[in-house]
């Protein structure tokens, strides 16, 4: 992977009706890179993500993983080397965890004792009790069902994770439990990921880079502590200074303790 | 009462496996056309909407005209595409049942396959999979439920609605039904409901059982369920045991008891001289003359003046003999089906009161009926009202009744009875007229034609010798006196017969009308 990128996209611009989503975006990643897309609602985030996984057909411009198109693939056949993790989880209701967590293995025709023991080995590695394995997703918490879906997610060995929102719709405490078990695990199995979130302090403490989309074009891209020195753009500096002035009020609460 | 039951019976069987055979097929036919349209319809308003429209439109025309539309639609088609389709019997009966399965199952498949959450759909496809595989891994065992619920809808609907398919000529447990009705045999009747029901009941528990089977994940109950119904299906599939083709033959019968026992007495003749018969019961006056011309139906008995009138269009009036010369003729020469000869009696439409009640207002003819019609009411069959007989004694004396009601037969001579009505449209062969001690006015104008029961071959059979010799004996053989009587032992509340026994009765060749022994 020496010298050329992970991911590239290029020139991509997707309308919805009149109002142009995504505005001609180059973006390049890296392998091993964890890159948090952020913006406000509408900003065009989930649908730039989406272009890479083809859940989303971009109008112009292309998009290459590991130096090849991704539309020289069969979407599905891409979509099965790509991780895909996003605030709804999705999982099936009618299958249990271990099946849930096989299906990527399955649709590739890997064999049923072999999705067995991977899965059991991926429930290791999301942290969740082996005998969560013949549960079904109705019994699960939030948080544990979203583990379910990283687990899922990981289970084909993707080299790319697209994630979005993935912890969204979590309790703040589950929330950043789960950021930080996933940050391990990317550093650990040596992934590449994408991350769209619209909470700038998640970027901040989850991600190397920090790429910031405001009306479909890209504002500011810079690593967490580059971001946090300053900025020209008025919205970036918006976007940052909440977390900052946060920070700021609970550090001064706690002095005047 | 226990040979009424004996006798329902005995045809149950057969009557059942035909009706399997037709509603199972149709559902199927229902099944495998529905689900595929509802995947795609699913999410296509501008598809889905006037798909459901049309569908629903169809529901709404009652099964039984749906059934009887698809005669005269696939003599239509059969001629445009010049192709002989089997227009009477199992093909319109499969069109029309399919056709009114789909509504449930079109429904009940776009509902659930729109009702399934967004998040599960978008996670099938970000996994990777391809349509197929989120169809059948994702989409129908979500959706089974209600999808299912929709297919046991058509079911019950479908195997109540098949009762029907025995006016277009197919058998089903409906023959039970009809000929039960006609003949107020409530035993048939009664039979062929339960037996109905019972099938209805038996394929909803077999969908339940691949419903809750598919709901708690258990292959059992699914293969079990499943293949039940393929294992009745496939019994329903092999034939009875049937003689070569050419020794089978249809025998036809309009939806009266003089029909049911003349079908029965050509049953018999055929069966003695080799041949095996079916039977195509309660055809309407037009459907019964095309189906023998068709080919459909072998043989049939009809009646000289219907078919002048009604077939031929005629409006004018010859006498009986010119009347049935050239007739056989036109029919010969037009459609090639055999007028074979008359059986020896007329069912002629005639107009009749009670005794008393003619007696009272000193009525003899219709043309005195034509003063105190004002004041009556006038209770038909069902035809008559809208056929050119009637049109043709309504502009020749004027009638004008105070109130015209159409009737199955046999409860227009109840309405008659029981005094709410007072004119009926009756058949001048029917026992009940002397029964009931009801007069028959006569016709001075010669509006109604002579109505000879005449016995009417399909061209095909017209080439068959044997067919033909084994027929022949009827002709002439049947009194006025003696088809009278066996309509009684048929139509009559107390010591009742069935069409078989009175058929039996008036073959013997006695000809004295002596009274019916008892068997």
């Amino acid at each position: 992977m020496d010298g050329a990128p992970l991911l590239a996209l290029s020139g991509i611009s997707k309308r919805h009706g009149p109002r142009p989503a995504l505005d001609r975006i180059d973006l390049t990643v890296d392998a091993g890179v964890f890159v948090a897309l952020v913006g406000p609602s509408g900003s065009g985030k989930t649908t730039l993500l989406k272009t890479i996984n083809r859940l989303v057909d971009p109008d112009a411009g292309s998009v290459t993983l590991a130096g090849e198109d991704v539309r020289a693939l069969p979407a599905a056949a891409l979509r099965r080397r790509i991780g895909y993790v996003f605030q709804g989880i999705g999982l099936f209701p009618h299958l249990d965890v271990t099946e849930n967590i096989s299906i990527v293995p399955r649709l590739g025709g890997v064999s049923a004792a072999e999705r067995h023991a991977r899965a059991l080995e991926l429930l290791d590695l999301v942290a969740l009790p082996r005998d969560f394995a013949s549960r079904h997703p109705a019994a699960l918490s939030g948080g544990q069902a979203q583990r379910v879906g990283v687990a899922r997610a990981l289970a084909a060995s993707p080299s790319l994770m697209l994630m979005d929102e993935p912890f969204g719709a979590l309790d703040p405490v589950t929330r950043d439990e789960l950021g930080r078990t996933y940050r391990a695990l990317h550093d650990r199995l040596g992934l590449t990921t994408i991350l769209v979130t619209h909470d700038m302090t998640e970027a901040l403490l989850l991600a190397d880079r920090i790429v910031v989309l405001v009306d479909g074009r890209i504002r500011a891209d810079a690593t967490p502590a580059g971001l946090l020195r300053g900025q020209g753009d008025p919205e970036v500096r918006a976007l940052i200074d909440v977390p900052r002035r946060q920070a700021e009020r609970l550090a001064a609460l706690e002095r005047g303790r | 009462m226990r040979a009424a039951v004996g006798e329902a019976v005995a045809v149950l069987p057969e009557l059942a496996r035909a009706h399997v055979l037709v509603s199972g097929s149709a559902i199927a036919i229902a099944v495998l056309v529905g689900l595929p349209l509802a995947l795609w319809a699913a999410g296509r308003r501008r598809a889905r909407i006037p798909l459901l429209a049309f569908v629903g439109l169809v529901q709404t025309v009652p099964a039984l005209a749906l059934l009887a539309l698809f005669y005269p639609l696939l003599l239509l088609i059969g001629a445009a595409a010049h192709v002989s389709l089997p227009a009477l019997g199992f093909l319109p009966a499969l069109i029309a049942l399919s056709l009114y399965a789909l509504l449930p199952i079109l429904r009940n498949g776009i509902a659930a396959l729109e009702a399934l959450d967004p998040s599960v759909i978008e996670a099938a496809n970000g996994v990777g999979m391809t349509r197929r595989q989120r169809l059948l891994l994702v989409e129908l065992p979500l959706g089974a439920p209600v999808l299912l619920a929709g297919i046991r809808t058509a079911a019950v609907w479908t195997i109540g609605a098949a009762t029907l398919a025995t006016t277009v000529g197919q058998p089903s447990l409906g023959n039970l039904i009809f000929s039960g009705l006609q003949t107020e045999n409530w035993m048939r009747v009664l039979v062929g409901c339960a037996a109905a029901a019972l099938l209805a009941l038996v394929a909803d528990g077999l969908l339940a059982l691949i419903e809750r089977g598919l709901a708690r994940r258990s292959a059992w109950r699914v293969r079990l369920g499943l293949g039940l119904l393929a294992g009745a299906l496939a019994l329903a599939l092999v034939p009875p045991g049937q003689g070569p083709p050419d020794r089978t033959v249809v025998i036809g019968a309009k939806n009266f008891s003089e029909q049911y026992i003349l079908a029965a007495a050509i049953a018999d003749r055929l069966q003695a001289a080799g041949y095996r018969s079916e039977m195509r019961e309660d055809l309407g006056s037009a459907v019964a003359y095309r189906a023998v011309a068709a080919g459909d139906v072998d043989v049939y008995v009809d009646y000289s003046g219907t078919l002048w009138t009604n077939v031929l269009g005629r409006t004018d009036i010859p006498p009986p003999r010119a009347l049935r010369a050239e007739l056989a003729n036109a029919l010969a020469h037009r459609d090639g089906v055999l007028m074979l000869g008359t059986l020896g009696f007329e069912n002629a439409y005639a107009l009749a009161m009670r005794r008393i009640h003619a007696e009272r207002l000193r009525l003899r003819s219709i043309a005195d009926l034509a003063r105190a019609a004002p004041r009556l009411r006038l209770a038909s069959d069902i035809e008559f009202l809208s056929r050119p007989e009637w049109r043709s004694v309504e502009a020749a004396y004027g009638l004008r009744f105070a109130e015209a009601r159409s009737y199955n037969p046999t409860f227009m001579y109840r309405a008659i009875a029981d005094g709410s009505a007072d004119v009926l449209s009756a058949f001048s062969s029917d026992g009940r007229i002397a029964a009931l001690d009801l007069v028959t006015l006569s016709d001075p104008k010669r509006a109604l034609p002579s109505y000879e029961a005449v016995l009417l071959v399909s061209p095909r059979r017209a080439r068959d010798a044997g067919f033909v010799a084994a027929l022949k004996p009827l002709v002439g053989a049947i009194s006025i006196e003696r088809m009278r009587q066996a309509n009684l032992m048929v139509d009559r509340d107390v010591d009742k017969k069935s069409p078989q026994q009175a058929a039996r009765w008036l073959l013997r060749r006695a000809p004295s009308p002596s009274p019916p022994p008892s068997p």
